[in-house]
């Protein structure tokens, strides 16, 4: 197989036996890099340079006999709302353009120290807030499947990259589904770790009480390795647990479900969803039976709330949060016209007004409004309290089951354009992925399929209740296990190749 | 619920501090509007009683040793300024004209 498509794990294991070395996976994936990402647009920035030379390290180190971390020399692709010390980081906004960070998030020291050579930053929908990527101020990553059609958002080039075979690994970012939705489009797996178990330290902030890091991959093994690596405490963030990363790797190892108690839930299935999608989640629910796992049906009543608490919420973190681009001390600083000698206050409010795209300035607006005096209680206080039911819905629901699954997202890729006049129908496609960040769950997503209407790649995905991770990973894992089987080989394998014949 | 009008976005985008085009002021009320509609629903859930959740986990203040760690340099700190004076960073000015 060439290297470009094999996962990290086999990766690993060919740089451990001395069939390849980390330079040539590296190169590898740079060059298809430079073939394919004209048309799909993953990428932002690409380090060539860099990415080699932490490949060459490793392979020294290698061959000098230390001891390495198990993804040692495996190439990542890093989402750009995550701050890379000497590498460009915009999170996909005017107002960063050509800002780099003078230090590392904490995830990517973690990186860096194991020795993954980071091959450059993904696209992404600005600040992270969409589900398209069609929100970046330095245009749309195309999904590989269909050039045609959106690659999902918020994280759509740490997706699209996976399923171009342009890197094997990735990192991605979850506020309200920026991980597992373009996971579910693009063919890929994506997972957002219980809140706290990825450290935020160095992550562009959106919403700091939903956002969460997490492993982009191909297979559910892989992104298991990765969230090992990246997760556990950090006190650089006061939010991060303080507790032990979660066995995900063993669990997704034994792929073990016999026994286990899968929750559907009522709400996060059937009206809404595509047909296509609908039937391939119930197929895969069928697999988990016959690997021996028991079905429960549960409700979460509050779920219908969600994404109105979450659009309250999120805004309102959002417009604290981005007040710090005031043209000062980073970023973008544009001059009013026609003002002679501006103020501080009117050249910050003309660099916002230049620097922040359309949805950005809906979502700061709407965040100002719901925090305003006269109208907190209604809007932001309401929805507070909407949060504790849907959490005391989730620990209901986890009393009888061990995971709860539902489609990831309710539709495949949808065509450029679709729905960029209209938020509420983009907001919609996170409808089943919000309540996780709203309670804090981990989640995971993993391809169940092509829908029958559009031969487009559809999601499975996993809840489990917080700090048991590895409950997601051992269904995951054993899904996959049946699905590969049941399908001749990865759903990836059917990937238009995107290069041109001669 | 009170309806949004132009001059309450005008205001808002004032708070916010951004300088919204008359073109942008236009299309944000009808868009904004379509979605305070939709996210007022949290009015319609069965609140009573219910404790506000600002956070996902049940931390009270967290600490650590205070000890002394590296940290950016100067030259780092302001190596994205638009604008530097020596080691400070050069602002427009912050108070009113005379």
């Amino acid at each position: 197989m060439p290297l470009i498509r094999s996962s990290a794990a086999e990766l690993a294991n060919l740089m451990a036996t001395g069939e390849a070395s980390s330079v040539e996976i590296t190169r590898a994936s740079l060059d298809r890099i430079a073939e394919v990402d004209g048309e799909v647009h993953a990428f932002l920035h690409v380090d060539a340079e860099g990415a080699l030379a932490q490949a060459a390290e490793v392979d020294r180190r290698r061959a000098a006999g230390e001891e390495l971390h198990a993804l040692a020399g495996v190439p990542i692709a890093v989402k750009d709302v995550v701050v890379t010390r000497g590498l460009p980081t915009t999170a996909g906004s005017r107002i960063l353009e050509g800002w780099v960070p003078p230090y590392d998030a904490t995830l990517v020291t973690r990186l860096r120290e194991a020795g993954l050579p980071i091959l450059g930053k993904t696209n992404m929908d600005e600040f992270a807030m969409g589900s398209s990527t069609e929100h970046s101020a330095y245009g749309p990553t195309r999904n590989p499947w269909d050039l045609g059609r959106i690659p999902g958002g918020s994280g759509g080039g740490s997706a699209a990259c996976l399923a171009a075979y342009e890197a094997p690994l990735a990192i991605g970012t979850d506020t309200g589904g920026s991980i597992r939705q373009p996971a579910s489009v693009t063919g890929t797996v994506g997972a957002k770790p219980t809140y706290g178990g990825v450290s935020r330290y160095g992550l562009i902030a959106m919403a700091s009480s939903l956002d969460q890091a997490g492993p982009c991959t191909r297979t559910v093994l892989d992104a298991a390795l990765l969230h090992s690596l990246i997760g556990g405490h950090d006190r650089m963030d006061s939010t991060s647990l303080d507790a032990p990363v979660p066995p995900v790797v063993e669990a997704a190892n034994r792929a073990d479900v016999s026994g286990m108690r899968i929750g559907i839930v009522k709400e996060l299935t059937g009206e809404g969803f595509q047909p296509g999608v609908q039937k391939r989640f119930e197929e895969a629910v069928q697999h988990l039976v016959d690997a021996g796992a028991e079905i429960v049906q549960v409700s979460c009543p509050s779920f219908r709330y969600a994404l109105a608490a979450y659009y309250l919420v999120m805004p309102s973190e959002v417009s604290s949060n981005l007040a710090k681009f005031d043209a000062m001390r980073y970023g973008l600083r544009v001059l009013p016209e026609g003002i002679d000698d501006p103020s501080a206050e009117q050249v910050m409010a003309a660099t916002r007004d230049a620097g922040f795209g359309d949805e950005v300035k809906r979502r700061i607006i709407l965040g100002t409004y719901a925090l305003s005096s006269g109208y907190y209680d209604a809007y932001y206080g309401s929805a507070q309290k909407v949060r504790t039911l849907i959490a005391d819905d989730f620990a209901r629901a986890f009393e009888v089951a061990d995971v709860l699954v539902s489609p990831t997202s309710p539709t495949t890729a949808f065509p450029f354009g679709d729905k960029m006049s209209d938020p509420l129908s983009m907001y919609m496609q996170d409808i089943a992925t919000i309540p996780a960040n709203l309670a804090g769950v981990p989640g995971l997503s993993l391809p169940s399929g092509l829908a029958d209407e559009d031969g487009l790649p559809a999601g499975f995905q996993i809840l489990a209740p917080a700090m048991k991770d590895e409950r997601m990973y051992a269904v995951g894992s054993a899904l996959e296990k049946r699905l590969h089987a049941a399908w001749g080989g990865p759903l990836l394998a059917r990937v238009p190749s995107l290069v041109k014949e001669a | 619920m009170a309806e949004l009008t132009r001059a309450d976005v005008e205001h808002l985008s004032r708070l916010a501090r951004i300088d919204l085009s008359d073109v942008e002021l236009d299309r944000m009320v009808g868009e904004l509007g379509v979605i305070l509609e939709s996210v007022a629903t949290v009015q319609q859930a069965p609140t009573d009683g219910v404790e506000a959740m600002s956070h996902p986990l049940p931390l009270a203040n967290v600490a650590r040793p205070d000890e002394v760690r590296a940290s950016l340099t100067p030259q780092e700190a302001l190596s994205g300024a638009p604008e530097v004076d020596e080691q400070r960073f050069s602002v427009p000015r912050i108070l009113d004209q005379d």
